[in-house]
């Protein structure tokens, strides 16, 4: 695999207002050491006899520019080893190691400034802020990465181009189709240039017809600007779209192949 | 950071404009209530100050016995002679004049108007004491006073009521058993702070007073007027010294006398409204935070409501003190908003009452600064519980809230 490029990320912010900065992940490449790596991670939720085991130990490489679809039935724990990959969640035991960093041993607004900096989440559900216009939404990430609004306005723009709604930058998500608020959606999860886009179900609401344009999309973000795309889907039309499959079964990954070879 | 808040935040608002107004209702009654009552108190105080300065400047009365007004041991205490008073013009400095004076009701007689009024016997001094101005005519001359003649200055609700559109100069008026030339009308002085017409009075000399209507040397009252109210606090030790030597005081006893002087009324007056215009502002005060309380209500509520927002901003990044920050500025704008509007109500409501009420609009910057801070105070207080319920909200939950 072609080294990815790395995006234009800054290292944790300059701004003197922003004391917890991340702790400086190690480079990416050096060493042997993988963009995302699980190790015997487990998660429980409730405690006593309500105790439920998500994750039963799951051990999980991803490098750079990889496109990996996540597929497993309800309650297999996909959501909730997305939700650890996310930094939304941290493991209950086991270790969650992302470009060198223990993320499992940071704190709450450690793991904001990572999702701040790394990442950009794709919902099912969209999750726009309602009454607000696409190209508001799209600048919010840059908002709290304390972007002056020239600059702000104006990646924000580009990533609206990038998903082909350039011109719909002052509509509302109400104004808005389905498949179009997506792409608003995708378009904030890139403003910033991230290193990973974690989707989760992005073309869960759509019909067919614009699921495959969501997915030519991401596929695109995948190949031309080599964000690492992990996607959680468990329909296999949409699956194909992905370099690498992983399924999960029972909080255990029961399978993990190229796309294109035999379970 | 601080600035987007505030952008953020004021988007917000507008986008409830309706819940926003209803949420600030409470705010903007408490803070107008609070200026209102605190400005028309602080305009009674004026009045009832202005009019005790209109009482006479640096005035300082002497009286028998220990109480002011009818004490029951004045009645024991021995009255004051016209000799006290002349020792006292003789023997302390600092003095403009002395007016040894007492009063008697009586009811006059002009033709066929009778009129109920208070007669004042006291010496030309008494005018300059009690800083009267002369609407016409004369005060009384040394001689008058001397001879106790039956001349007579009278106030204008007195000349009002006997002689109307008449002269009243050279007028005889009927005092009780004898007649009694005006020779002098009083300019008006209107209320006094007891609420009492210092315009319905009569004034004679002393001597004709003693002679004709009470029939013995007493005087009532001692009044002195020191030229530098600065040494006010030094005269009346000076005159209390002196008198207790004269009334032959042993060390062990009280006076048998009181001296009181126009800032100690003024004080006991105005003492009195303040009390009452703290006691509103009090009762008002509660009204803000009653509505304090609406505040946390609808934050809490706005909380809720966009919990899922809460959950985008943290998922994208937002550090807990920065959902924070948003939902206290929120809050503190809402309350701010509600303490402007109340500011600006409170001015207008003031500015018509005090017509209404007949005592001057005064504008005091403090308390509207006070009340503008303790509303922005309440944003605070009562917007931190709901601010720190969206900021602690866990991200995961909040994406999947409905």
């Amino acid at each position: 695999m072609k080294a990815a490029p790395s995006p234009p990320t800054p290292l944790p912010p300059s701004e003197g207002s922003q004391p917890p900065s991340p702790p400086a992940p190690l480079p990416p490449g050096e060493g042997s050491e993988s963009l995302i790596e699980l190790r015997d991670v487990t998660k429980t939720y409730g405690q006593g006899t309500a105790e439920f085991q998500a994750l039963r130990g799951v051990n999980l490489r991803i490098e750079p520019g990889e496109f990996v679809a996540v597929m497993g039935p309800s309650g297999s724990g996909k959501s909730t080893a997305m939700n650890i990959l996310g930094c939304l969640d941290n493991p209950t035991s086991g270790a969650y190691v992302f470009r060198g960093l223990h993320v499992e041993q940071l704190s709450r607004n450690q793991r904001a400034l990572l999702r701040r900096y790394y990442l950009g989440f794709v919902f099912q559900g969209f999750n726009l802020l309602a009454r607000t216009t696409a190209l508001e939404n799209v600048e919010l990430p840059l908002v709290y990465r304390g972007e002056p609004r020239v600059a702000r306005h104006a990646r924000a723009r580009e990533a609206l181009d990038a998903v082909g709604l350039r011109q719909w930058e002052k509509h509302t998500p109400a104004e808005l189709s389905g498949g179009q608020q997506q792409r608003v959606a995708i378009a904030r999860a890139i403003v910033t240039s991230p290193t990973i886009l974690l989707a989760d179900e992005p073309t869960g609401n759509l019909d067919t017809q614009r699921s495959h344009e969501i997915m030519d999309l991401l596929v695109a973000l995948n190949r031309d600007r080599g964000i690492t795309v992990l996607m959680v889907t468990h329909e296999p039309d949409m699956a194909r779209y992905a370099k690498r499959i992983i399924h999960f079964l029972d909080g255990r990954v029961s399978s993990d192949h190229r796309n294109g070879e035999n379970t | 950071m601080f600035l987007s808040s505030l952008l953020l935040a004021l988007r917000a608002i507008r986008r409830n404009l309706m819940r926003s107004f209803l949420t600030i209702l409470g705010i903007v009654i408490g803070v107008s209530a609070v200026i209102t009552m605190v400005t028309l108190g602080n305009g009674a105080t004026r009045v009832v100050s202005d009019q005790i300065a209109s009482l006479g400047s640096n005035l300082v009365m002497v009286r028998p016995g220990q109480r002011l007004g009818p004490g029951r041991d004045s009645a024991g205490a021995p009255r004051f002679k016209v000799s006290d008073a002349e020792v006292i013009q003789t023997q302390i400095s600092g003095l403009n004049a002395v007016a040894p004076s007492t009063n008697r009701s009586v009811t006059v007689v002009y033709g066929a108007n009778n009129w109920s009024t208070a007669i004042t016997g006291s010496t030309d001094a008494y005018f300059t004491v009690g800083n009267w101005r002369l609407a016409g005519g004369r005060v009384f001359t040394e001689s008058e006073q001397r001879a106790g003649k039956a001349v007579c200055v009278i106030g204008e609700t007195v000349r009002r009521e006997l002689f109307g559109q008449l002269p009243a100069l050279g007028g005889e008026l009927r005092v009780s058993n004898f007649s009694c030339e005006v020779i002098g009308v009083l300019a008006s002085k209107g209320q006094s702070a007891m609420g009492m017409d210092q315009d319905d009075t009569i004034v004679m000399p002393l001597r004709t007073l003693q002679r004709r209507l009470t029939g013995n040397q007493d005087v009532n009252t001692i009044l002195v007027s020191v030229v530098d109210s600065s040494r006010t606090d030094q005269v009346m030790a000076d005159l209390r010294s002196l008198l207790r030597e004269r009334r032959k005081i042993a060390a062990s006893e009280d006076d048998n006398f009181s001296i009181l002087d126009t800032r100690q009324i003024a004080e006991t007056l105005t003492g009195t409204t303040k009390v009452m215009t703290m006691l509103l502002g009090a009762v008002a005060a509660v009204s803000l935070l009653v509505g304090g309380i609406g505040i946390m209500n609808i934050m809490l509520v706005s909380v809720t409501e966009r919990t899922r927002e809460i959950g985008i901003r943290l998922a994208i990044g937002a550090l807990e003190r920065e959902v924070l920050l948003q939902f206290l500025v929120e809050a503190v704008a809402l309350s701010a908003l509600g303490g402007i509007i109340g500011i600006i109500l409170a001015t207008l409501a003031s500015i018509g009452l005090a017509g209404v009420m007949q005592v001057p609009f005064l504008f005091d910057p403090a308390i509207n600064l006070l009340a503008f801070l303790f509303s922005a105070a309440i944003g605070v207080i009562f917007g931190y519980f709901p601010a720190r319920r969206a900021a602690r909200l866990d991200p995961i939950e909040a994406l999947r809230h409905e």
